[in-house]
């Protein structure tokens, strides 16, 4: 079995394994990162969401084989110092109740974000939609992501 | 130099030559008058779709043809992904996609929603799993290409309308039988039924139907 090199959180791996593999598996298992869950294993809660190459797939049906050579982000990976503007508005308005679902909710809302620095909540319902929460955390997630684009706006404006 | 006004007629165009031609003219008008009058009859089973120039038109082969055509377009395998709103729809019974994603504006998703977010490349492995093609999309909302709810007249003369049809020609319409999205309705993952048809007998029908002169179904 030949290595797969994947670039994760700005760091190359070269990982052993199977380019069946659910990358989930790679991140948790091989690479030690415990921060992305396992919800469903069938792309349907979002819960293992993570960044591959800018874009918020569900790595427990992405294969290794699809990474090999392309830049995936976690959880871990989305700032240096949890300071995403994400991060921010999510402590702030105190998000999550369990929080399983919440690295999978926060790499999904940093997608949205970039791709709609002020979304409605329609946007936000949209670009949310595959990110299911158990405790019905939904709304202070929307709260969150319009205090994130504050936030965001904030810096942009100050940077002009 | 010559004087001749620009307003006179050249000096070949005699006046017996203008006659001919005036009269060879009137003739034509009448004779494409006849034919126009005939392409809109209201006994046929079918009725002429926009001109298109194929080679052996039969209309009887070609609505034939469109019949089969038309029930492999309406399966969940082809329709499901040509939905009458801008949510897909899923399964056997075309119910509206879980989680609602959006089309977009290039049928690929939204944000964080985004088709091959979790359709892969390939097939998933295990029942009722995200089925997979490296171009997995709806059609863009600049051609929506909508199959639920047509007629086969309507679906039809759709087909061939490069205005709604993604600004496709006959031989680009000809090839889209190959194309590998469409193709993969025949692999379409554990759970789903295949089409009605095979996908040969399907390029068979589509071919023909074109070739005849993709006649569309009366209304």
């Amino acid at each position: 079995m030949s290595s797969i090199i994947i670039t994760i959180n700005g760091k190359d791996h070269s990982l052993d394994v199977d380019p069946q593999m659910p990358l989930l598996w790679a991140i948790r298992d091989v690479v030690g990162l415990k921060g992305t869950k396992y919800g469903c294993g069938v792309a349907q809660c979002g819960a293992c969401t993570v960044h591959l190459n800018g874009e918020a797939v569900r790595s427990c049906v992405t294969k290794v084989s699809r990474a090999a050579g392309q830049k995936v982000v976690t959880i871990e990976g989305l700032s240096k110092n949890n300071d995403h503007p994400v991060q921010r508005a999510w402590q702030e308005i105190d998000v999550p109740q369990c929080g399983y679902c919440h690295s999978g909710q926060i790499m999904s809302a940093a997608v949205l974000l970039r791709d709609n620095p002020n979304p409605t909540d329609a946007d936000i319902d949209a670009g949310m939609a595959g990110n299911i929460c158990r405790c019905g955390s939904y709304l202070r997630v929307r709260k969150a992501i319009h205090l994130a684009a504050g936030m965001e706006r904030k810096v942009s404006s100050r940077n002009e | 130099m010559n004087p001749r006004s620009p307003h006179t007629s050249p000096r070949w165009l005699n006046q017996k030559t203008m006659a001919m031609l005036s009269v060879g003219l009137f003739v034509t008008t009448v004779v494409t008058s006849a034919f126009t009058e005939e392409r809109t009859p209201t006994t046929r089973p079918f009725t002429l779709v926009p001109a298109t120039a194929p080679v052996g038109r039969d209309s009887m082969a070609s609505v034939k043809a469109f019949a089969n055509v038309y029930k492999v377009l309406m399966s969940p395998r082809c329709m499901n992904c040509h939905p009458a709103g801008d949510i897909p729809l899923q399964g056997d019974d075309s119910h509206r996609h879980a989680m609602a994603p959006r089309r977009g504006i290039d049928g690929k998703g939204v944000y964080a929603m985004k088709c091959t977010n979790c359709h892969q490349p390939t097939n998933t492995p295990g029942l009722h799993t995200p089925p997979g093609n490296p171009d997995w999309h709806l059609p863009p909302a600049t051609a929506r290409m909508v199959f639920q709810g047509r007629t086969p007249n309507q679906l039809a003369r759709q087909l061939v309308d490069p205005k709604q049809n993604g600004g496709k020609n006959m031989a680009q319409l000809l090839e889209h039988a190959h194309d590998g999205l469409v193709v993969a309705g025949w692999t379409p993952g554990e759970g789903r039924t295949l089409p009605p048809l095979s996908h040969a007998e399907f390029t068979k029908a589509w071919t023909t139907w074109i070739k005849t002169g993709a006649f569309a179904p009366k209304p």
